[in-house]
């Protein structure tokens, strides 16, 4: 247990660890009071709550908000897929199958979402629906309306993962937890899309839509940004087209956006 | 790199360079002071860093941060060098459609490709690894079922490359980028399934039933599943450490 060359080479890659921790004079003093009094057994406990201090929760959104978050937009699908399938209009064979297949990972997530939430000891998020007033009548607009629910998702997923960097449950990585989330929503997202025949990616154009799609692809960021990390993605390499340079990168929508009553946030009952 | 542009703003976290040497000084400047106490922590430590010798045709992706960028930037290099000849020379039975849409999944790639270039020899001058040479020997570019069955391999391995390795970054700004990119990869492995078995999307074979969750792999499980199709040998052992 070298907690100085721990932190020196965690300097190396994030030059604001020690910024992290409450206060560098409490963290060595602490550090020392634990070696004076010979409690060396306990430095480990220390420093790992140490470091659970500085990377477990790095802002002021907690992980158990994060979960609930997700918990909302996973029991929003789940209710919305299965009033899908009451409706009945889902044509039999292919449809049916895709449909059935993205509820059931639906339904998953949001049992592992709310053991999770319950075995950090936060209350789980319950009973939200899918307005009844604003459910389609007709198939075709109700698939509209699970990609407006699918893309969201991939994008809703996307801009919490700086939140849950270092959030553990036990051995478990949140973070991991979420993106293996985040990307079977993308798949989901590919399907539906392509049942509508359009393409599986999110193109430029797809930002200037009437709702109920097109507000799930503007915010802050728009999905025919094509500017990432400061790079101009037009501008790579011999030159992209800026429909290939938005498609190539999914955009992230912020917690208020997703909740915004344009967005999911006028889908709930 | 004239091409690229500084950024500020949200971005400015991901400009910052990756080795800072600042703060080191304050560091021991508290190191010292506790010198006595720590001397006890310190007593039962190990020098276990030092580089072991690898062969020298080995391609190391490097550690931390830089380490999981570099390791993208393989996976990626090999997308887009397979989806290029792909694009080059496309299979007799691939549709119209077909052809229009691995048109945009090679520039897809080739833009993820030449996105981490940019960033890592910004943000990590002298960090990036080199050009791979891709083999791709096993694959009939003349047959659509061939190239499927590759880019079915290539699009689920890159999905689960991204999941498991997303926790080894500790800046959110590339976190962020990954997350950019590998919903994207998500789409891709969907369609490409489908187009092999429609409603194979997401089924059970990749995505575990009882979670509902996509499969995440560590780099090193990636590398040794991605290293037939690349001549050099990758040691991915240190990424994210």
């Amino acid at each position: 247990m070298n907690i100085l060359r721990i932190i020196e080479q965690l300097s190396e890659v994030d030059a604001d660890v020690l910024g992290r921790f409450d206060s560098r004079r409490t963290v060595f003093k602490t550090l020392g009071n634990t070696a004076k009094m010979g409690a060396l057994a306990a430095a480990p406990a220390f420093v790992a709550s140490l470091f659970q201090k500085a990377y477990g929760q790095t802002t002021s959104t907690s992980v158990i908000d994060v979960l609930n978050y997700a918990l909302t937009l996973e029991l929003l699908e789940e209710d919305f897929y299965k009033k899908m399938v009451a409706a009945g209009q889902v044509p039999a064979g292919a449809p049916q199958g895709a449909i059935n297949l993205i509820l059931k990972h639906e339904s998953a997530h949001v049992k592992l979402l709310t053991d999770t939430v319950t075995a950090l000891k936060g209350t789980p998020k319950t009973g939200v629906k899918f307005k009844s007033s604003a459910f389609p009548a007709d198939y075709a607009t109700q698939l509209a309306y699970a990609q407006a629910l699918e893309d969201t998702g991939v994008r809703a997923y996307k801009g919490q993962a700086g939140n849950l960097i270092g959030a553990m449950a036990g051995t478990t990585s949140l973070l991991q937890v979420a993106l293996q989330i985040h990307s079977v929503e993308a798949r989901h997202a590919a399907h539906i899309r392509t049942m509508r025949m359009q393409a599986p990616w999110i193109p430029a154009a797809d930002s200037n839509l009437p709702a109920p799609l097109g507000p799930v692809y503007t915010g802050a960021t728009r999905e025919d940004n094509v500017m990432q990390a400061g790079v101009d993605v037009t501008k790579l390499g011999a030159g992209y087209s800026a429909n290939d340079a938005a498609a190539a990168f999914d955009e992230i929508l912020t917690m208020a956006e997703v909740t915004d009553s344009s967005r999911a946030g006028g889908l709930i009952q | 790199m004239s091409n690229i542009t500084k950024s500020g703003g949200d971005d400015a976290e991901f400009a910052k360079p990756l080795y800072t040497p600042i703060k080191r000084r304050s560091f021991f400047m508290y190191a010292g002071a506790t010198a006595g106490a720590t001397a006890l922590l310190l007593s039962g430590c190990d020098d276990d860093d030092n580089n072991n010798s690898m062969d020298p045709g080995t391609v190391s992706l490097g550690s931390g941060d830089v380490g999981v960028l570099n390791y993208a930037y393989a996976l990626e290099q090999l997308e887009a060098a397979f989806y290029a000849q792909v694009k080059a020379t496309p299979a007799a039975d691939f549709s119209a459609v077909e052809k229009d849409y691995f048109t945009q999944v090679a520039a897809h790639e080739a833009i993820h490709r030449d996105f981490f270039k940019a960033a890592i020899n910004r943000d990590a001058p002298g960090k990036i690894i080199q050009d791979l040479t891709p083999v791709f020997t096993g694959v009939d570019f003349t047959k659509r079922a061939s190239v499927l069955a590759t880019a079915k391999t290539f699009e689920d391995l890159g999905v689960a490359a991204y999941n498991g390795a997303g926790k080894y970054l500790k800046t959110a700004a590339y976190l962020v980028v990954a997350g950019k990119i590998v919903s994207v990869e998500a789409r891709h492995a969907a369609y490409v399934r489908d187009l092999i078995a429609n409603g194979s999307f997401a089924d059970d074979s990749i995505i575990d039933a009882a979670t509902g969750l996509d499969k995440a792999m560590e780099p090193v499980d990636v590398i040794s599943a991605a290293q037939p199709f690349i001549q050099q040998k990758i040691d991915a052992s240190s990424v994210g450490k």
